[in-house]
């Protein structure tokens, strides 16, 4: 009835009903809208919100979900651990137990470690020059890659441009450092090498074997470029006080549940393949005569017989036999033994 | 010609002689924006194809019973924005409530279309568009399915672009060319060759 009105007046016509009209339809619309929202209203959780906002929003897949919003939700709805988030690390996982009210997860941080002592501009040997796309996943399908070790690491630095974190740098050799600090362990790196060179190792764990080469110890020798390279001789193995350390395809590997830090795999390796980085800052084991029972515990967990003494008499730590690894001190039933 | 052949050539002219992107030059920005990787190209395809058929029915009846009785089709631009929008965040609520697995798959295209030209574009072309006799005008049906091939064409060339881009990827290119550049280079190339479509007459 308005309509008719409104169209036989002239200018209420040309004017009010447009704006009639699309006024209508946003009314309409709007209405609709409003109405729908409440209908179709979806209950988000709050603490799927709150997750988000604490992870730390790089999206690096490290905990198997698409991204951090992802797990956020997996957390909340699909009971997904708390701890799967490496670039967070412990406060992360802290805080995300907060708001789920749950206990913390106890979590070691892993660093990344490149399994080889190869790569840089001085120590590799070519087999070819390449000159191809500069990235290793292309290069390693050429001939088997351009070095000559079929193990050993390329240097084009694909590790490097999938760190999201800028923990790995080159040095002036080209060799790749990975900085222990900035290192989330997303796992980015260790899925970009083509030659499966980096894995994830505990940061309180710095003993490292710095080789992936399956090659028979003499033909590891001549093709690795470093001169570094794991021969598989199983000396390591051997003397290895707490068993960590297996031989398989002639490399030697370290169980990092059972290492105890102590080096003495490092010293003993004839190539030197075996990278210790608290070489020098060990302390030694000292009795303290005053506390000693001598029950000879200590003796027996000694991996190297640096301990020595009679029964029910004071016993000595032998300094230059010493390599402290710290194993007598918790077995010792008096506390009698310090680091020093 | 039956209605079966009217419906092969709607659908060959919305995806090859009269595409959306290559030769409207309609919806650069997603096929720019989200080229870059297959699945996401998908995605949004589905979302661009869903809503342009639905823009397609509703503003075809707003035009026919609301726009055109009451002479108002200066309006046609507002009304249909208006409409489009409210469609699609309509949609994306109806979504997310009944069909969570869709929403998670379309649910970030979407708000991505609201704005998009070429979802106005076909609506505004279904109101002037003829069947192949050059006379009859657009029933709701035509509109309709314009609408789904116009969809599909867009789709078409996405994932033509989001392909050509993942391998282009790996292509050594000097510096300067890297990126953007090179997809606009890319996008010249797909419209020239796309143009060759132009003389067919089905």
């Amino acid at each position: 009835m308005m309509l008719v009105i409104l169209q036989s007046s002239s200018i209420l016509g040309t004017i009010g009903l447009p704006v009639l009209i699309i006024g209508a339809l946003g009314l309409l619309f709007g209405l609709i809208l409003a109405i729908a929202s409440k209908l179709f209203e979806v209950e988000i959780d709050p603490r799927v919100e709150e997750i988000i906002a604490v992870l730390p929003g790089a999206n690096c897949g490290a905990c198997g979900q698409a991204g951090c919003a992802g797990y956020a939700e997996q957390i909340v709805h699909g009971g997904e651990a708390l701890d799967k988030c490496a670039p967070g690390g412990a406060d992360v996982v802290a805080q995300i137990a907060q708001i789920m009210g749950m206990q913390a997860s106890a979590q070691t941080r892993k660093v990344a470690v490149i399994h080889c002592s190869s790569g840089g501009y001085e120590n590799t040997r070519w087999k070819y020059y390449y000159e191809g796309v500069e990235t290793c996943k292309a290069a390693v399908n050429i001939a088997g890659g351009p070095n000559s070790c079929a193990w050993g690491c390329m240097g084009l630095n694909d590790c490097l441009s999938a760190c999201k974190f800028d923990a790995i740098s080159i040095d002036s050799n080209g060799m790749r450092l990975i900085d222990l600090e900035k290192c989330t362990a997303c796992g980015a790196c260790v899925k970009a090498c083509p030659r499966n060179l980096i894995d994830l190792v505990p940061i309180n764990r710095n003993v490292y074997i710095k080789c992936s080469s399956q090659d028979k110890g003499g033909e590891a020798k001549q093709i690795c470029g470093s001169t570094h390279p794991c021969i598989g001789c199983g000396i390591c193995m051997r003397k290895c006080p707490v068993q960590a350390i297996t031989i398989t395809n002639n490399l030697a590997q370290i169980d990092y549940d059972k290492c105890i830090n102590c080096g003495l795999c490092a010293t003993v390796c004839p190539t030197k393949s075996i990278l210790d980085l608290l070489v020098g800052t060990r302390k030694k084991a000292e009795i303290n005569p005053e506390n000693c029972i001598g029950c000879t515990i200590c003796t027996k967990v000694c991996p190297v017989k640096a301990i020595s003494g009679e029964i029910k008499k004071v016993h000595v730590v032998d300094q230059e036999k010493c390599i402290g690894c710290e194993q007598c001190v918790p077995k010792c039933p008096k506390k009698a033994i310090e680091m020093v | 010609m039956g209605y079966l052949g009217e419906i092969f050539v709607m659908a060959m002219t919305a995806i090859f002689i009269q595409n959306f992107v290559l030769s409207r030059f309609l919806g650069l920005c997603p096929y720019l924006g989200v080229s870059k990787k297959l699945d996401s190209a998908l995605g949004m395809g589905m979302a661009v194809i869903f809503v342009m058929t639905l823009a397609s029915a509703i503003t075809f009846l707003i035009n026919n019973y609301l726009l055109i009785p009451y002479s108002l089709g200066y309006l046609q631009t507002i009304a249909f924005i208006l409409t489009i929008a409210a469609l699609v965040q309509f949609v994306e609520m109806v979504i997310q409530k009944n069909a969570p697995a869709l929403y998670k798959s379309l649910g970030v295209y979407l708000p991505l279309i609201t704005t998009n030209c070429a979802v106005l574009g076909v609506a505004i072309l279904n109101t002037t568009a003829l069947r192949s006799d050059g006379v009859t005008e657009y029933n709701f049906l035509d509109s309709l399915l314009n609408g789904f091939f116009s969809g599909v064409g867009f789709t078409v060339v996405l994932l033509a672009m989001a392909g050509l881009r993942m391998r282009l990827d790996m292509a050594e290119l000097p510096k300067s060319m890297k990126g953007m550049p090179i997809a606009l280079i890319l996008a010249g190339i797909m419209a020239l060759s796309f143009y060759g479509f132009m003389g067919f007459q089905i």
